[in-house]
């Protein structure tokens, strides 16, 4: 294990960098699509079931069956690591544009009602009031699609762009055990390390949520 | 002034919330707005700050139409009392009583030392204001609901059930205190309550709505229950009303009687109590010339002589009225009204 950890130290390394940042960025492009798509859900209510309807077809389409059609839809190289960011950022809006919308509806509607009785604007009520109320089930979304697209970047592997997985394929084309152990320890403690900084992040950025429940 | 003009309030799905309303709600004062469910009452009060319009008729305030504002300046000054506090969950309790002036451009630091001013006022201690809504009780978080809509120093005030999340015993305090804090501040008050009891105990004025959105009478607690303007109103103020009438008369034109030999003085001359058959027993309690009539027939109901002895601000006994007295007393009242 340790001389193919020391042989093959700079190609688990490029591997493990561009795992992270094909699940990443998916993650950071998706967020910020989502967020209007789910906020339309709810400023227009009978928009909010069509969304999670489609949301729910986007995600139930199999990650590898993505991988190999967007080339033909995008015009992409079949061996782009766009394919894969393209895909998992559809799986990121369809996951987070209905968190965003659940999270948006979760918010009491008297702290809304009581926000515009304050004399908020729309806008300013949305991002002063509602979306930081609604925050703790955002990031709760957050870390499932952060998580999801760190297992599904090694998929990819298959059709050649796969982060860690690139190290699955090795292992098994070899017959050899050592790579396929790394690729999943290492991808284990990246979804791992993503989920706690999601969880410290929550804590710093929503400190109130701690006393929920244990009101007088 | 709020002024409701010729007011009508027809839902989309045809139903009147509230018909050809005309009214004035006098400024200083608190106007309480009191009836049955889908009275039209909630929808009477959110109509004064727009955030439901209406379908015809105007509502002015000062003499100015709400209608030709701004609605997010309007509001910003009114104050807003909503029901259950409705407090931001996710900011301090400071944070919260900040919230109008920050929106109105006052930086934060004024913002939070008038915040911390305004905690005291509606009696929290300061050590609350760095705490969050979850961890204070109903009461409190109505507190501050309070203390949030006052930070601006709005000259209009609206209250949305303010008081019926809270327990009796809470409920009672609160009153109180804001009876108090009003008598300070002398807000024009637009209440709504589905609570006869608190419509008389706070209002300067009451307004009695009935379903389907029409007025039944307008007028000071004492009015109503002394001259219901029919049977509904008289029934929705309740069986009571003569004896709770009597809480806005005070004793001061009670005649009373001198000191009788059987009620047992201290040195200071305060009333320890009755000389009985079973030795000395309690007077029940006393009353001063500014306590109500509704006081003073308790007192006499409960005294064991059936008499209320009277006090001075010192506490020294200085009258008694005998309960035949005040039967007299009360007939007299009645031939005035």
């Amino acid at each position: 294990m340790s001389t193919y950890l020391s042989n093959n130290w700079d190609t688990i390394l490029t591997a493990l960098r561009q795992h992270i940042w094909l699940a990443l960025l998916p993650v950071v492009i998706g967020f910020v699509i989502a967020l209007p798509i789910g906020y339309l859900g709810v400023r227009f209510p009978w928009l909010y079931h069509p969304l999670v309807n489609t949301a729910g077809v986007l995600y139930s389409i199999p990650s590898l069956a993505l991988f190999v059609f967007l080339p033909v839809l995008l015009g992409t190289k079949i061996l782009s690591p766009l394919n894969i960011v393209v895909a998992l950022t559809i799986y990121t809006v369809a996951l987070l544009s209905r968190t965003v919308a659940d999270g948006l509806r979760s918010v009491d509607d008297i702290i809304v009602q009581s926000a515009t009785a304050m004399g908020y604007r729309r806008l300013r009520r949305l991002t002063d009031v509602e979306l930081p109320v609604a925050l703790p089930v955002i990031l709760a979304g957050l870390r499932v699609a952060t998580v999801s697209n760190i297992s599904l970047v090694s998929v990819g592997a298959l059709i050649g762009v796969g982060g860690l997985g690139q190290l699955f394929t090795r292992g098994f084309q070899l017959f050899y055990l050592e790579p396929i152990i790394v690729g999943i320890v290492l991808s284990v403690a990246l979804a791992g390390l993503a989920d706690l900084a999601i969880v410290l992040l929550q804590r710093l950025v929503t400190p109130w949520t701690r006393f929920q429940g244990s009101a007088a | 002034m709020i002024t409701f003009d010729d007011v009508v309030k027809v839902y989309p799905g045809g139903s009147t919330a509230v018909d050809h309303l005309s009214l004035e709600l006098p400024t200083g004062k608190m106007t309480v707005f009191v009836g049955p469910s889908g009275c039209g009452k909630t929808t009477s009060l959110r109509m004064i700050n727009r955030m439901i319009e209406p379908t015809a008729g105007r509502i002015l305030i000062d003499g100015k139409d709400v209608a030709g504002q701004d609605e997010a300046l309007l509001r910003r000054g009114i104050g807003y009392v909503i029901q259950h506090a409705g407090l931001f969950p996710h900011r301090t309790v400071l944070d919260n009583v900040a919230t109008v002036p920050l929106l109105l451009g006052k930086n934060r630091k004024e913002a939070r030392a008038a915040a911390l001013d305004l905690l005291d006022r509606v009696g929290l201690a300061p050590e609350f204001a760095s705490r969050y809504p979850a961890q204070l009780s109903g009461g409190q978080q109505q507190r501050v609901g309070v203390a949030r809509a006052l930070a601006a120093d709005p000259p209009v005030m609206l209250m949305d059930e303010p008081f019926s999340a809270v327990d009796p015993v809470v409920r009672e305090g609160l009153h109180r205190e804001f009876l108090r804090l009003q008598k300070d501040l002398g807000k024009t008050i637009a209440m709504v309550t589905h609570d006869i009891d608190e419509a008389i105990k706070l209002g300067d004025v009451v307004v009695i709505l009935r379903q389907g959105g029409k007025l039944a009478q307008v007028g000071t607690p004492q009015e109503l229950l002394d001259h219901p303007a029919d049977e509904f109103v008289a029934e929705f103020v309740g069986r009571d009303r003569g004896l709770r009438s009597l809480s806005f008369d005070t004793a001061a034109a009670l005649p009373v009687k001198p000191l009788p030999d059987d009620l047992v003085l201290d040195d200071a001359g305060r009333p320890e109590g009755w000389r009985t058959a079973d030795g000395v027993r309690s007077t029940a309690g006393t009353f001063l010339t500014s306590d109500s009539l509704r006081l003073v027939t308790d007192l006499a109901i409960m005294s064991p002589v059936g008499i209320a002895v009277r006090v001075d601000a010192e506490g020294k006994a200085d009258g008694v009225v005998p309960h035949h007295d005040l039967v007299d007393h009360l007939a007299a009242r009645r031939g005035q009204k």
